[in-house]
């Protein structure tokens, strides 16, 4: 009987599978349970996946000793939420004039945008312009304006408005409306769906950007929280590995240090794991969606 | 109806005709209005850039400008000091091998990850075990990097915890530059494998199920039909994928090296790569000659990979090249 080899390659498989996600989970557990233990078990004991003792100060240094992490969080905040709706406003009004199917010249305005996708200046120039001669050095908008227009994501909206049927502009125009109103009033509900996806996508860059912030933000009090996290961690390694000395190195182990690390982790990461279960299938759509050729 | 508009369009058409550029202009101007903030935007952080592609030929002073600045004399300086820069080397050749591995790893781990997943009858484990997969998509690189530092740190790393109650010496991950091709590609399979395979997956769950029908008729295993219906079905989304992604074998993620090496100089004869090369000699040395004039080889050799990629791949499938 092949059945029996059949289900023999079906439990290697359910063991493989099973493995990997764990393996995805793994560190995730283990983070948050860093940041719930003491830091004399952490030392003596390395990283566990269930805390000895359960103990929440590291949360509460994190909170009350330290004004960065609360202003940290606030921009991060500020520059996903100004960030995902101007992008989606910006790319969506783009992408409507690109779908018109009554504007001849809207093939003009996609080779504008694909240029884009294909050509690219590289790091110096773009650093250089952004800085000289567009002054976002140490301001907020150099987290917000660079990725703002993406011709990826308008060309995606822009074959979703395709998709729509020529009559609806018809009877709207017959009804007097002008292009802007049929955009704001017609299309952008209807278009749902892909904004949505789309902006839980852009969201995501911007609450996961630091690149932004490693490039232009050099004040203290601007840097986002990924940014702030990679600070901290670099800094105690850099303690760790960069002198000799045990008098340093013994203080780096005092600081709850490991702790905090793992904490702040764990806030940097937090929003993402509460909405996750939600947002998960609006991502596996988009991608499929976006799979389909752009 | 439908002929009706599209007789009504041809007509409008034809009344428009010849009307001139301006006059279909001024007639849309609103959209052109609707344009203009992505044009802008594109504008100053896509073409701007792009005209300063000049910098690599340029003396660049940072009170003159970009067309300011005067010319490099002879023109080729920048790039003749980058030719005989060892690290500039290092990092052309690390780029390429590095990604040459994570391509050729990415694809067995996301296509073995598709088929397994396919072969999954039960719709729960199926469904949790994505969900699994696809999370560590979503945290950023920084993330990824305090991961992998609670692992592989010295002191109180959990692999070196293991390592010591199998009775051996803990290693050093951060100064064994040897080792990092292997962890950089397992952090990148760790964190992007869940979202690769989504595509692989997609193209799977629309094949026809009366191929594997007929295939159990005559008699096929479930290996069979693996390796004679899902494989060759995947292979034109492979190879297009595979294509693509040699198309920007030149462009390393800079977040991902960049988190995890950070300035963890030691490691750098395995892992420096174009893009931080090119990061540390602008913002660290302030070598912009050096930087702007790898950055230029990389811009120009992309773009040509990009192009090479997409033609082949327009040739094996019309429809999967991106344009």
């Amino acid at each position: 009987m092949p059945l029996k080899k059949y289900t023999f390659g079906q439990a290697c498989i359910v063991a493989m599978i099973s493995l990997f996600s764990l393996a995805c989970l793994f560190p995730f557990i283990m983070v948050i349970s860093g940041s719930l233990s003491t830091e004399n078990d952490i030392v003596t004991h390395g990283y566990s996946l269930i805390p000895r003792h359960v103990t929440f100060d590291s949360y509460r240094i994190l909170i009350l000793g330290s004004n960065r992490i609360v202003d940290a969080y606030v921009i991060s905040a500020i520059v996903t939420a100004v960030g995902t709706v101007l992008s989606l406003i910006v790319t969506s009004m783009g992408a409507y004039a690109m779908a018109r199917r009554s504007f001849r010249y809207r093939n003009v305005l996609s080779i504008y945008a694909i240029i884009t996708i294909l050509f690219n200046g590289g790091l110096v120039p773009w650093y250089i312009i952004c800085v000289r001669y567009l002054e976002l050095k140490d301001t907020m908008w150099a987290m917000i304006l660079p990725p703002l227009a993406n011709a990826f994501n308008m060309f995606l909206i822009r074959n979703f408005m395709m998709s729509m049927p020529e009559d609806l502009h018809e009877s709207a125009k017959m009804d007097g409306a002008g292009e802007f109103r049929i955009y704001a009033q017609l299309i952008i509900p209807l278009s749902t769906p892909v904004l949505a996806t789309i902006g839980l996508f852009v969201s995501l860059g911007y609450w996961n950007d630091w690149f932004l912030g490693l490039m232009f933000v050099d004040k203290q009090e601007l840097q986002p929280l990924q940014l702030l996290l990679r600070t901290l961690i670099s800094n105690v390694e850099f303690l760790r590995s960069s002198s000799n000395s045990m008098d340093i190195q013994r203080i780096a182990m005092q600081l709850p240090s490991e702790s905090i690390k793992m904490a702040l982790t764990v806030v940097t990461i937090g929003p993402i794991i509460f909405l996750y279960p939600f947002l998960q299938r609006y991502f596996v759509k988009g991608l499929m969606v976006g799979a389909v050729k752009g | 109806m439908k002929i009706e508009t599209e007789a009504g369009r041809t007509i409008a058409r034809a009344r428009t005709k010849g009307n001139g550029v301006v006059r279909e202009l001024i007639r849309n101007r609103t959209l052109l209005l609707m344009f203009l903030p992505v044009a802008t935007l594109l504008f100053l952080f896509n073409y701007l850039p792009l005209a300063g592609l000049v910098i690599a030929f340029k003396n660049f002073q940072f009170t003159e400008g970009i067309f300011g600045s005067d010319w490099a004399s002879p023109i080729l300086n920048n790039f003749d000091y980058l030719l005989s820069s060892e690290t500039a080397y290092r990092a052309v050749r690390n780029t390429i091998l590095l990604n040459a591995l994570f391509i050729a790893v990415g694809l067995v781990f996301e296509v073995g990850l598709a088929l397994m997943l396919n072969e999954i009858r039960n719709k729960y484990f199926k469904r949790v075990t994505q969900s699994l997969t696809f999370l560590p998509f979503f945290i950023s690189w920084i993330v990824v990097g305090v991961f992998a530092y609670n692992l592989m740190n010295f002191e109180s790393g959990a692999v070196n915890r293991i390592i010591q109650s199998l009775g051996f010496d803990p290693i050093d991950f951060y100064s064994e530059a040897g080792l990092w091709p292997f962890i950089l590609t397992l952090a990148l399979r760790w964190k992007v494998t869940g979202y690769g395979t989504i595509i692989y997956l997609a193209a799977l769950t629309s094949v026809d199920n009366s191929y594997y029908e007929a295939a159990s008729i005559d008699g096929a295993s479930r290996w069979q039909q693996m390796r004679y219906i899902s494989i060759p079905l995947l292979k034109p989304t492979i190879m297009i994928l595979t294509l693509l992604a040699v198309g920007r074998i030149m462009n390393a993620d800079f977040g991902m090296f960049y988190a995890m090496i950070g300035d963890a100089a030691l490691l750098f004869p395995t892992t420096d790569v174009i893009d931080t090369f090119v990061y540390r000699s602008l913002r660290k040395s302030g070598d912009i000659g050096m930087a702007s004039a790898a950055g230029f080889v990389q811009s120009i050799v992309a773009f040509v990979l990009v192009l090479g990629s997409n033609y082949i791949a327009r040739k094996a499938d019309r429809d999967s090249a991106i344009f």
